[in-house]
């Protein structure tokens, strides 16, 4: 596994008339949810969704635990005098804006977050943003995008913020030729890469989004897109339009997609194999030694990924590949085929693929096929395993640091974790 | 539009959603789009449920908007109904559905389903969570009660010949309620002991027939007014059954539930009674190590119910000093005013969190009782907290019994509001021999470990609210070099009080600078 990987086109046979397709009750996060790690991520801007009391109630149910006591989020709620027209809502907002910049002086960039309720009642975020940006203007940049639930699922939440982002980074000079990694990572995987990246040569890198939103990236003709998430797909396409060129890569889960994905900037760069080589043999190795273990505690087990994050499918794929499992079904809130084109080409074509959800027909199924470990979100997680089917749930893997080669095992660990502790306890509950 | 950081409530489909929960055999369809179903982790995370919620979301997306989510409603109703056979029908909406006037609940009304459909009609956009868990839970008791209601009987009448003990329903016990589990247990155990028997316990674990045998009760126990009262007013007038109006929160509040009690069956309530022998709560807070209890700052604030209990259970039980007494439960602010103007206090009736934050800070108590949400503010002040009221957060469901009523419960407050405070001796020597290096202004009391208090890593810049509010205000009158040090030997948990009272004493008195004679002076002068 030390060469780099070439990424090959086999027969997948997950065509599109293979792909199930269903549509009911959603057992998943609308895009408000990417807040939770993005206000984190981004460390001078604030988000604040315009929506219903709903809406607050779900950001801070997701967040699971408050440990903040003031977040860099919040949100306007609309109130009866707003929707009975007794109020001016454009009038309404400008007041909560002024009110919380007075209070943030440290803000340097505001997401106005549209929801259900703003967008049904056509509330126009895209307006009021630039007529704040305007009455701002020199202090704080106002931007808005959409995390409603009838546009968005889950992690297109990041999608639309990045997206949203994209007019404002600076051009690039056409001279220059620069690596432009998209997807929010974390802090300790960026310096992995930057590290890997700058010992192949590779000097101009840099991420999307940034530590801080005043230290965008520039964009241009000489700029290389790597999507280090598969649910980048509306930023990746807004990039190309301003030049930039995509780099078609598997994601960088386990050795073999970070090879892949490393791989696809090497080749773009012009980066010698024997450099290459040099630069990966010695983590890719490592990587592979501490997935040892864990290939013996997840080989020949049998695993269903209920619609979530949008990562099944390349996650999917390191687990059978790299760890040995068997994946029964691999459900996915939204298949973007563009974005998961080398991925789906390494996915084995034996699971059962299936986009968007009917949540009761799909545990029907998944009581039929009793894998040994599913992936769901929270609220399915303890009912489930009240049924005697382990999970994991499928948040952790937006939250821990799970990319590259120095985390494939604690990729790893997070779905062992669920077998090694049922080992572990001895009693079973009484209820 | 109004700023929110954190809720303490959620939308009333979310009370809605707890009454089903709560329950057997009933299902709640709720037209809403992708996303709401976040709500369902409350109930299988916080409380750790081994079902999920009976809930069927419609998910509408945008595109359907401008065809038929009408259809789609029927269509879930339709499904929800076959897959489930539930013997009684919730269907509402939440707050995006409410903008798209589908009218779920007379669509449902009329598709002829051969069980009770209840419509449930909760204005999202200026109700809240318990109104809405009040308002399902009415609508689902009247439903299920009408052909009943219809022949007017009285309470207890229809099996007034076979019963030989008084009977009760307790009514309110709900799915997210604050330690309803073990509440319900202690409660039954106490009327168990002066001869009353338990007739329905609902919503918490009742089935649509459940409902249909409350008029058989006597009377009933209404347990958690916010989600209850508006169901126990109209069983009272409707089936003539008279409801208990004291929460038994305490040693005292217990003492007159069971006197209420009495009242209503008409009998004397005595002997198990008396409450030494049943709650060790009095003869702890009478032992003489509870003597540092004399006096403590309490700030409380919660759910009106809760907050209203602590309170006379802080002054009353503990010997406490209340300081600062509120709730975000408007519905209920009449009693939590009155009862805050008893102790000399302007009640706090609001469900801003920040400006929760800033009365804490402002009042400088030595311990708060609050929600999850003031767990974070004491956190953050580095001030001793316990949680008395929802929301709560999984650690407050714990998996010992830990009941909040009855004596039990009683026995749980004391330790509870006593465990994150600094014993009485630890205090003591604290304020002896001040710059020992391992008992200084930070230390946390020694029994809880760890790190200091006040330190909050997550959360490194100061936020412009506590700024201001953090630090004692502006001073009024300047104070003298020597005496601000004296001031620093001062044990930082009475520091405030004492800068407070000085500057009082030198406003008082016209004084500019405060000097050292000052500050004794001043300490005489509040001695007295």
């Amino acid at each position: 596994m030390n060469k780099p990987v070439q990424v090959q086109s086999v027969d997948s046979g997950c065509s599109d008339d293979l792909i199930l397709r269903e549509r009911g009750q959603r057992e998943v996060f609308c895009g408000l949810t990417g807040i939770v790690w993005l206000h984190r991520k981004l460390q001078d801007a604030f988000f604040l969704v315009v929506g219903s009391r709903t809406c607050a109630h779900l950001v801070q149910s997701a967040a699971g635990v408050m440990i903040f006591a003031e977040p860099r989020f919040a949100t306007a709620v609309l109130q009866d005098r707003d929707l009975a027209g007794m109020a001016d809502c454009n009038e309404e907002l400008d007041r909560i804006v002024n009110e919380l910049l007075a209070r943030r002086p440290d803000i340097s960039t505001l997401f106005l977050v549209g929801s259900c309720p703003s967008e049904v009642i056509k509330l126009d975020l895209a307006n009021a943003a630039q007529r704040l940006s305007v009455a701002h203007h020199g202090r704080v940049r106002i931007l808005n995008y959409s995390g409603s639930g009838i546009e968005t699922t889950f992690t297109q939440g990041e999608d639309n913020c990045l997206k949203a982002l994209v007019p404002e980074l600076p051009e690039q000079s056409a001279t220059v030729k620069s690596l432009l990694v998209v997807g929010t990572l974390a802090d300790v995987v960026e310096d992995q890469f930057m590290r890997l990246f700058s010992e192949m040569g590779i000097e101009s890198v840099h991420f999307l989004p940034p530590r801080r939103a005043t230290e965008l990236p520039a964009v241009g003709d000489g700029t290389r897109l790597l999507l280090a998430q598969p649910f980048l797909g509306e930023t990746a396409r807004s990039l190309l339009a301003r030049g930039a060129t995509l780099l078609e890569a598997p994601y960088p889960f386990g050795v073999e997609g970070t090879l892949g994905w490393l791989q696809a900037a090497a080749t773009a760069f012009e980066v010698s194999a024997q450099r290459f080589e040099t630069v990966t043999a010695m983590p890719a190795a490592r990587a592979e030694r501490a997935l040892v273990h864990y290939r013996e505690l997840l080989g020949g087990k049998r695993i269903s990924f209920l619609p979530d994050s949008q990562l099944e499918i390349p996650l999917a794929r390191f687990l059978q590949r790299e760890c040995g499992m068997h994946a029964v079904e691999v459900g996915t809130p939204y298949l973007d085929r563009r974005m998961l084109v080398a991925e789906l080409d390494l996915l084995g074509g034996h699971e059962r693929l299936s986009e968007g959800q009917d949540v009761e027909n799909q545990l029907d199924r998944l009581r039929n096929d009793r894998p040994d470990l599913t992936v769901c979100g929270l609220g399915l997680a303890n009912p489930l395993e009240a049924e005697g089917l382990a999970t994991k749930w499928s948040i952790e893997l937006v939250f821990t640091p799970v990319h590259g080669f120095e985390q494939a095992a604690d990729l790893a660990e997070l779905f062992a974790r669920p077998f090694t502790r049922r080992e572990r306890l001895r009693f079973r509950s009484c209820s | 539009m109004q700023l929110t950081l954190w809720t303490y409530e959620g939308p009333p489909h979310v009370g809605a959603m707890r009454i089903a929960t709560s329950m057997e055999g009933v299902h709640y369809v709720l037209h809403a789009p992708q996303g709401d179903t976040y709500a369902d982790l409350l109930f299988t995370m916080i409380e750790r449920r081994k079902k999920r919620p009976p809930v069927t979301y419609t998910t509408f997306q945008a595109r359907d908007l401008g065809s038929d989510t009408a259809g789609l409603l029927m269509k879930s109703v339709r499904d929800a109904y076959e897959r489930f056979k539930p013997r009684t029908m919730l269907v509402g909406e939440s707050c995006t559905a409410e903008l798209i006037q589908d009218q779920p609940g007379s669509l449902a009304m009329g598709m002829g389903l051969p069980i009770p459909v209840v419509p449930l009609e909760l204005p999202s956009y200026s109700k809240k969570e318990n109104w809405g868990a009040s308002e399902t839970f009415y609508y689902l008791v009247r439903t299920l009660l009408k052909k009943q209601a219809d022949n007017r009987p009285t309470a207890g009448e229809s099996a007034e010949s076979a019963k030989a003990r008084p009977l009760a329903n307790m009514l309110g016990p709900s799915a997210m309620g604050f330690r309803t589990r073990d509440n319900v247990e202690e409660i039954r155990r106490l009327l168990h002991a002066i001869g009353v028997e338990v007739n329905v316990v609902a919503p918490d674990g009742a089935s649509p027939e459940d409902i249909a045998r409350i008029p058989q009760a006597d009377f009933n126990i209404c347990l958690y007014p916010e989600v209850a009262k508006t169901t126990c007013s109209w069983l009272e007038r409707t089936f003539k059954q008279p409801f208990t109006s004291i929460v038994p929160i305490g040693v005292g509040a217990t003492r007159d539930f069971l006197a209420e009690v009495g009242e209503i069956i008409g009998e004397q309530i005595n002997a198990v009674m008396v409450e030494e022998d049943c709650s060790r709560l009095p003869w702890y807070s009478r032992s003489v190590d509870s003597n540092y209890l004399t006096g403590k700052r309490v700030f409380i604030f919660g759910d009106a119910t809760h907050a209203l209990a602590a309170s006379r259970i802080a002054s009353e039980e503990f010997g406490f000093s209340v300081v600062g007494l509120g709730t975000y439960s408007r519905e209920f602010a009449r009693q939590v005013r009155a009862q805050a103007q008893q102790l000399s206090l302007d009640a706090l009736i609001t469900d801003d969190y920040l400006e929760v934050e800033k009365a804490i800070a402002e009042a400088e108590p030595e311990l708060v009782l609050g929600t999850q949400m003031e767990r974070h503010i004491a956190k953050r002040l580095g001030l001793p907290c316990a949680v008395i009221s929802a929301p709560f957060h999984v650690q407050d469901v714990p998996a010992q019994y830990s009941p909040m009523m009855g004596y039990e419960g009683a026995n749980v407050i004391f330790d509870t509001w006593v465990h994150p405070l600094m014993m009485g001796l630890e205090e003591h020597l604290l304020g002896m021999f001040r710059d020992d290096f391992e008992f200084h202004d930070d230390a946390v009391p020694s029994h809880l470990g760890g790190s200091s208090a006040g330190s909050e890593p997550e959360q490194p810049t100061a936020s412009p609210a506590l700024a201001v509010a953090g630090e004692a205000g502006s001073d009024p009158v300047a104070w003298a070099k020597e005496a601000e040090q004296e001031l620093r030997k001062i044990p930082f948990f009475v520091r405030g009080k004492a800068r407070r009272n000085t500057e009082q004493y030198a406003q008082d008195f016209g004084l500019d600078t405060i000097t050292l004679e000052t500050l004794y002076d001043a300490k005489a002068h509040f001695n007295r």
